[in-house]
C-alpha cells in the first residue's frame, strides 16, 4: 500500500493560526510559521494552509507566511482560501506553494478547474469540498467556509471535479470538523469510491484511534488534521509569547483551556501508533 | 563560486528548487536564456507538467541544443521529475513525442490497476527506493540511503531506460515497479521524485550532488 500522508492543516486569519468548530467561531492559536516549523521537524508529510476568511473579505494574506515557510521547510505546501483567478494561483505558486486548493471559485465557475489544471497541471490542483449532511441523508457542498449553501450534491460534484481535471480532492465533513468526534467515514468512502485521484480526509480527528479507524475502513491517501496537533503543541512546548495577533479572540489561549473531546497527539506519536498497527507511513530518521 | 543554471522553461514551480539550492549556499540562477546555460558550470532541469509542452518550450527558447551539447561535454546535470523524463528519447504522453534523447528509453503512463490494486493517478505521495546496482548507488548522491527512507513523488508517467545499468533506483507503487532515478555513472543524475520536497533527506541529495561537483 501507498503510505498514508499525515497533513497538518493550518487555518490562517490575517497573521494568525486560528481554529474553529464547524469551520466557524475562530480562535487564535498562535504564529503559523512556528507551528509549520514544528510540524516539519515532527515529520509532517505535507502542510495544508487555508486563508479562512479570504473568500469572505476577498483578500489573500497568506503570501508572506508561505514565502517565509518555503525558504526553510522542504515538504509540499498546499495553499487555499479565496483563490479566484489564474493570476491568484500563479501568485501563491510564486510565493512557494506546490499545490493550490480551490473551493468557492470552482463551485461558482466549474470551468475554473479545467483552466487551472490545463495551465498548472492537474497534480497542482486540489479541489476542496466542504460537505454538510442534510436531514434527508444527502451530502451537499458549501462554499465560503461552509457559510453558503450551493445546492450541489457532493458525490456528483466529486466526480465532476475529477472530470474537469482536479488532481486531488480534500473532503471536509463540516459536521465533524473541530469537534473531535471522529471522521465521517460514510462521506469519505463515498467520495473515494467514485474517483481515481488521491483523496485527503478532513474533519473530526479527535484521537489517534479515529485516524486508525479511518485508514483501516476507508480507501484514503491522506489525512488532514488540525485541532489534535495544534492542542498538542500548545500544551507541549509552544512558547505562548509568540502570538502575532492584531485581531482575534485570545481568551482561549490566555486561559490554556482544555478541549475535552480531544485526546491530543503529536505527529510523531500518531505515526508511531499507526506503524505498530501495520499502517504504512513515512518514517523520518533524522 | 561556480554558477548553477536552473532551467526555467515556463512550467511548474521552480521556487522550491531554487529555495533548496539557496538554503545550501549554491550560486544559482533561474534562467530561460541559452547564454546563461552556456556559461553555467552545472545544470538543474526541474519541472512539473506535460512532456510535450515542456519539450516545445525548451525548443522554442533555444535551450534543447545547448543543454544537449553541454551535457555531452561533461557538464553535470541534475534532472527532477519531468526533468528526468525529458532526458529520454521518446514519450507516449498524449501521443508520441521526442525528448532530449540523452538517455535511450521511453515514458509511459501508469496503469489504473495492477494485480487487483487500484493505482490513483497521478501518484501523489511518499515512497521508498530499492537499489538494483550497489556499485552505482555508492557512487551517487543517494549512496547513504536505505530501503526505509521515503521521498516525495508527484507523477502520472514513468520512465523505462533501455539500458538497465542506468537504473539507480526502482520504486514500487501498489505492486507496480518502475525506475525512480537514473545515473549514467558520469555526469547525468536524475530523480523522478522531488528531493526539494522530501524533507531533510531530500535536501541531503542536493548537498551531496553539490559537493561532488564542487558547487559549494
Amino acid at each position: 500500500m501507498a503510505k498514508i500522508r499525515i497533513i497538518p492543516r493550518l487555518d490562517i486569519k490575517g497573521p494568525n493560526l486560528v481554529k474553529g468548530i464547524h469551520l466557524e467561531g475562530l480562535r487564535v492559536v498562535g504564529k503559523p510559521e512556528i507551528f509549520a516549523r514544528h510540524y516539519y521537524e515532527q515529520g509532517a508529510d505535507e502542510l495544508f494552509f487555508i486563508d479562512v476568511v479570504a473568500s469572505l473579505y476577498e483578500r489573500n494574506s497568506l503570501d508572506d507566511i508561505i514565502s517565509n515557510t518555503a525558504k526553510e521547510i522542504f515538504i509540499p505546501l498546499t495553499v487555499g482560501g479565496g483563490l479566484r483567478t489564474l493570476d491568484d494561483i500563479r501568485k501563491v505558486l510564486r510565493a512557494g506553494a506546490d499545490k493550490v486548493s480551490i473551493n468557492t471559485a470552482a463551485l461558482k465557475n466549474p470551468n475554473f478547474i479545467s483552466e487551472a489544471a490545463l495551465k498548472f497541471g492537474s497534480s497542482t490542483i486540489v479541489v476542496a469540498i466542504e460537505a454538510i449532511k442534510q436531514p434527508n441523508g444527502k451530502y451537499f457542498a458549501y462554499t465560503d467556509n461552509a457559510r453558503e449553501f450551493t445546492g450541489v450534491e457532493v458525490f456528483e460534484w466529486a466526480q465532476k471535479v475529477v472530470e474537469l481535471g482536479a488532481g486531488e480532492i480534500c473532503i471536509t465533513s463540516v459536521d465533524n470538523e473541530g469537534t473531535g468526534i471522529g471522521f465521517d467515514t460514510e462521506l469519505i468512502q463515498g467520495v473515494s469510491n467514485l474517483v481515481n485521484v488521491p483523496v485527503i480526509a478532513h474533519g473530526g480527528a479527535g484521537k489517534k484511534e479515529d485516524v486508525l479507524n479511518l485508514v483501516n475502513s476507508v480507501d484514503v491517501n491522506a489525512v488532514a488534521i488540525a485541532s489534535m496537533f495544534h492542542y498538542d503543541y500548545l500544551n507541549n512546548g509552544y512558547n505562548h509569547d509568540h502570538i502575532a495577533c492584531e485581531e482575534g479572540n485570545l481568551e482561549f489561549l490566555s486561559k490554556k483551556r482544555k478541549v475535552n473531546a480531544f485526546s491530543v497527539s503529536s505527529i510523531t506519536d500518531l505515526k508511531e501508533y499507526l506503524k505498530i498497527n501495520n499502517i504504512s507511513i513515512r518514517e523520518i530518521n533524522n | 563560486m561556480k554558477q548553477v543554471a536552473i532551467i526555467d522553461y515556463n512550467l511548474g514551480n521552480l521556487f522550491s528548487v531554487k529555495n533548496a539550492c539557496s538554503f545550501l549556499g549554491m550560486n544559482v540562477i533561474v534562467t530561460s536564456d541559452p547564454q546563461d546555460v552556456v556559461k553555467a558550470e552545472a545544470i538543474i532541469l526541474p519541472g512539473v507538467g506535460a512532456f510535450n509542452e515542456g519539450m516545445c518550450n525548451l525548443d522554442r527558447l533555444g535551450l534543447s541544443e545547448v543543454i544537449k551539447s553541454k551535457v555531452k561535454n561533461g557538464t553535470p546535470l541534475f534532472g527532477i521529475c519531468l526533468g528526468l523524463q525529458m532526458l529520454f528519447t521518446d514519450s507516449y504522453e498524449f501521443g508520441h513525442h521526442k525528448g532530449l534523447g540523452l538517455i535511450e528509453g521511453s515514458i509511459a503512463k501508469f496503469p489504473n490497476h495492477n494485480e487487483g490494486l487500484k493505482l490513483s493517478v497521478p501518484f501523489i505521495g511518499w515512497n521508498t527506493l530499492s537499489f538494483p546496482n550497489t556499485d552505482l548507488k555508492s557512487r551517487s548522491p543517494l549512496s547513504e540511503f536505505n530501503s526505509s527512507d521515503s521521498f516525495y513523488f508527484v507523477h502520472s508517467y514513468y520512465a523505462s531506460p533501455q539500458n538497465n545499468s542506468l537504473i539507480l533506483s526502482n520504486t514500487t507503487y501498489n505492486g507496480f515497479k518502475y525506475c525512480s532515478s537514473i545515473h549514467d555513472g558520469n555526469n547525468i543524475f536524475a530523480t523522478q521524485f522531488h528531493p526539494e520536497k522530501s524533507g531533510k533527506l531530500g535536501i541531503s541529495i542536493y548537498k551531496k550532488w553539490a559537493i561532488e561537483n564542487k558547487l559549494i
